[in-house]
C-alpha cells in the first residue's frame, strides 16, 4: 500500500499541476490539458489508430524483430571464432559510432521510400547495440564450463548453446539499448519520409497548427515508448529468473 | 584485411549490382571526401554541429550530475520520483521536436534534444552510482566526524565517479546523433542539413562522402571519451589493471 503510494503519488500530483496550471490557458501553444485528452479521444480512437499507429507499430516490431535475429546470430559467430571476429574487428567498430539517422538519407537514395527502407533503416540502426553486446557476451563465455563440456563430449549444439546461454544477460542489455533505438528511428523515419505512421501525423498536425492533436501524439509516443520498455523488463526478468542479478536484488548495472 | 575485404565487395557490389548511380562506389566517395575535407563548407558544418554537442553535453552532465544527487541522497525522495523517472526516461525526446519547433528556433532546439536525451544517461547513472556507495566506509567516515560536504568528497564522489565515466561515454555518441538528427528533420544548420540537403539535390557521392566522414567523427569523438574517462579515472582500479595489462 505504502508502495503503491510512493509509486502513484508524484505522478498524480503532477499530472494534477498540469490539469490546473493548464486549465486557463489561452496560450495556443500550450493548450490546457482537458483539450488535449478531448483530442486523444478523438484522434486515436477513430480511423487515425488503423491508418496511422497500426502501420507504426508494425514496421517498429518487425525492423527490431529483424534486427534482433541479424544481431545475435553474426554476433555468436563474430564472438565465437577469432577468425570473423579478426576480419569484421574495423569495419564494426566503425559501424558502431556511426549514428543511425544518418542512414536514413542514404537508403533514401539507395532503396527509395516505402515501407522497406523504413524497416531497414529501423533495422540497421538497431542491429549494433544487440551484435556487439552477444559478441562480447560470447567471448566471455565461462571457459571452465566450457572445458567441462568439451570434457564430457557433449556434442556440439549443446555447447553453443551453452555459451548462448551464458552470454543473454548481455544480449537483452543491448536488445534493451535496441528497443529505445528503434523507437526514435520509427518515429524519425516517419517524419522524414513517410505519408503515414505517428512520426508522419504528428507533424502534419504540427504543419497545420492543430496543437491539441499534435500534444496527444505527443503522449501516444511517449506512452508507447514507457509501455514498451515496460513489456521488455517483464520478458527479460522471466527470461533471466535464473541469473544472479535477477535473484536478488535487481540491481542494474552498466 | 577484413577492411580491404569489405571495401572490395561493396566496390563490386555499387558497381555491378545495385548501379553506380544509386550507390556510388568507394573509388568515386572516398576521393570527395577528401576533396570535402580541403573545403571551408565541410568544416564550418562540423563546428557548429560539435558545438551543438558540446553544449548540449555540458548542460546535462551539470544538470544530470546535480539532479542525481539530489534525488538520490534522501531515500524518501528516491522512491517518491522513481516511477516518474521510469516513465520519462524511455520517451523518446525526439518527440519534442514538433512541439518545440513552435516555440524556439531550431539551433536551440537541436541543443535542447541533446541535453536532455543525455540528460536521463546522466542521471541513471548517478543514481545507479550513489546506491553502490560503501556503507562501511560512509559509517567510518561518520566515526572520523567527517562533515557531510568531507563525505561527499571523499566517499560519495569516488564511488560515483566510474558510473559518470560509463556515462560520459554513452552520452557522447548519444549526442553525436541528435545532433545530427536536428539537422535532418529540422534542417539546423550543421552536418546533418549538410547531408539531407545533398539527398535531395541528388548529390548522392557527396552524400556518401559526408556520412563517410560522419562516421568518422564519431570515432574521434568515441576515442575522446575514453581518454577522458581514463584521466578522470586513472586511479582506479580497473584502469590500472588495464594500464599493467
Amino acid at each position: 500500500m505504502k508502495a503503491l503510494g510512493y509509486a502513484l503519488g508524484l505522478p498524480a500530483v503532477l499530472v494534477a499541476a498540469w490539469w490546473v496550471a493548464s486549465d486557463g490557458s489561452t496560450n495556443v501553444f500550450l493548450p490546457p490539458l482537458r483539450t488535449i485528452v478531448e483530442a486523444f479521444g478523438d484522434v486515436w480512437f477513430s480511423d487515425t489508430f488503423v491508418s496511422d499507429v497500426v502501420p507504426s507499430l508494425w514496421r517498429l516490431a518487425a525492423g527490431y524483430a529483424i534486427a534482433l535475429a541479424a544481431g545475435v546470430v553474426p554476433g555468436f559467430v563474430i564472438g565465437r571464432w577469432a577468425v570473423p571476429r579478426a576480419l569484421t574487428g574495423p569495419l564494426l567498430a566503425y559501424f558502431r559510432v556511426l549514428p543511425a539517422p544518418v542512414l536514413i538519407p542514404v537508403l533514401l537514395v539507395a532503396v527509395g521510400i516505402g515501407d522497406a527502407t523504413k524497416l531497414i533503416v529501423i533495422t540497421v540502426g538497431a542491429v549494433w547495440p544487440i551484435l556487439l553486446n552477444t559478441a562480447d557476451g560470447v567471448r566471455a563465455a565461462d571457459e571452465v564450463g566450457l572445458e567441462t563440456a568439451a570434457a564430457y563430449r557433449l556434442p556440439r549444439r549443446t555447447r553453443h548453446l551453452l555459451v548462448l546461454r551464458g552470454a543473454s544477460p548481455q544480449i537483452f542489455a543491448g536488445a534493451r539499448q535496441a528497443l529505445g533505438l528503434s523507437i526514435i528511428l520509427m518515429v524519425v523515419s516517419e517524419m522524414l519520409m513517410s505519408t503515414d505512421g505517428l512520426g508522419f501525423t504528428v507533424v502534419q498536425f504540427q504543419r497545420s497548427f492543430a496543437i491539441p492533436q499534435m500534444w496527444s501524439g505527443v503522449l501516444l509516443i511517449g506512452l508507447l515508448g514507457f509501455g514498451l520498455a515496460k513489456l521488455f523488463e517483464l520478458v527479460e526478468r522471466r527470461a533471466l529468473r535464473w541469473h544472479r542479478g535477477h535473484t536478488g536484488q535487481l540491481t542494474e548495472r552498466p | 584485411m577484413g577492411l580491404a575485404g569489405a571495401a572490395t565487395a561493396y566496390e563490386i557490389l555499387a558497381r555491378l549490382i545495385l548501379g553506380p548511380e544509386h550507390v556510388p562506389p568507394l573509388s568515386a566517395v572516398v576521393p570527395e571526401a577528401l576533396r570535402l575535407l580541403t573545403g571551408e563548407r565541410f568544416w564550418t558544418a562540423t563546428g557548429r554541429t560539435l558545438a551543438a554537442v558540446a553544449v548540449g553535453l555540458v548542460i546535462a552532465l551539470v544538470a544530470g550530475i546535480l539532479a542525481g544527487f539530489a534525488l538520490g541522497s534522501v531515500p524518501q525522495v528516491r522512491r517518491a520520483t522513481s516511477s516518474t523517472l521510469d516513465f520519462l526516461r524511455p520517451v523518446p525526446s525526439i518527440v519534442l521536436i514538433p512541439v518545440l519547433v513552435l516555440v524556439l528556433d531550431v539551433r536551440q532546439i537541436t541543443v535542447l534534444l541533446v541535453a536532455v536525451s543525455c540528460f536521463w544517461i546522466v542521471v541513471f547513472q548517478v543514481l545507479y552510482g550513489l546506491r553502490d556507495v560503501d556503507r562501511v566506509a560512509v559509517e567510518t567516515a561518520r566515526a572520523f566526524r567527517l562533515g557531510r560536504l568531507a563525505r561527499i568528497v571523499h566517499v560519495t564522489w569516488p564511488t560515483v565517479l566510474p558510473y559518470l565515466g560509463t556515462a560520459l561515454r554513452l552520452i557522447v555518441s548519444v549526442a553525436l546523433a541528435l545532433a545530427l538528427t536536428g539537422g535532418l528533420v529540422m534542417g539546423a544548420a550543421g552536418l546533418g542539413e549538410m547531408i539531407w540537403s545533398s539527398q535531395e539535390s541528388g548529390e548522392s557521392t557527396g552524400m556518401y562522402a559526408l556520412v563517410l566522414l560522419t562516421g568518422g567523427l564519431g570515432i574521434g569523438l568515441d576515442q575522446l571519451a575514453r581518454l577522458a574517462e581514463r584521466r578522470l579515472l586513472h586511479w582506479h582500479v580497473a584502469t590500472r589493471r588495464e594500464a599493467v595489462a
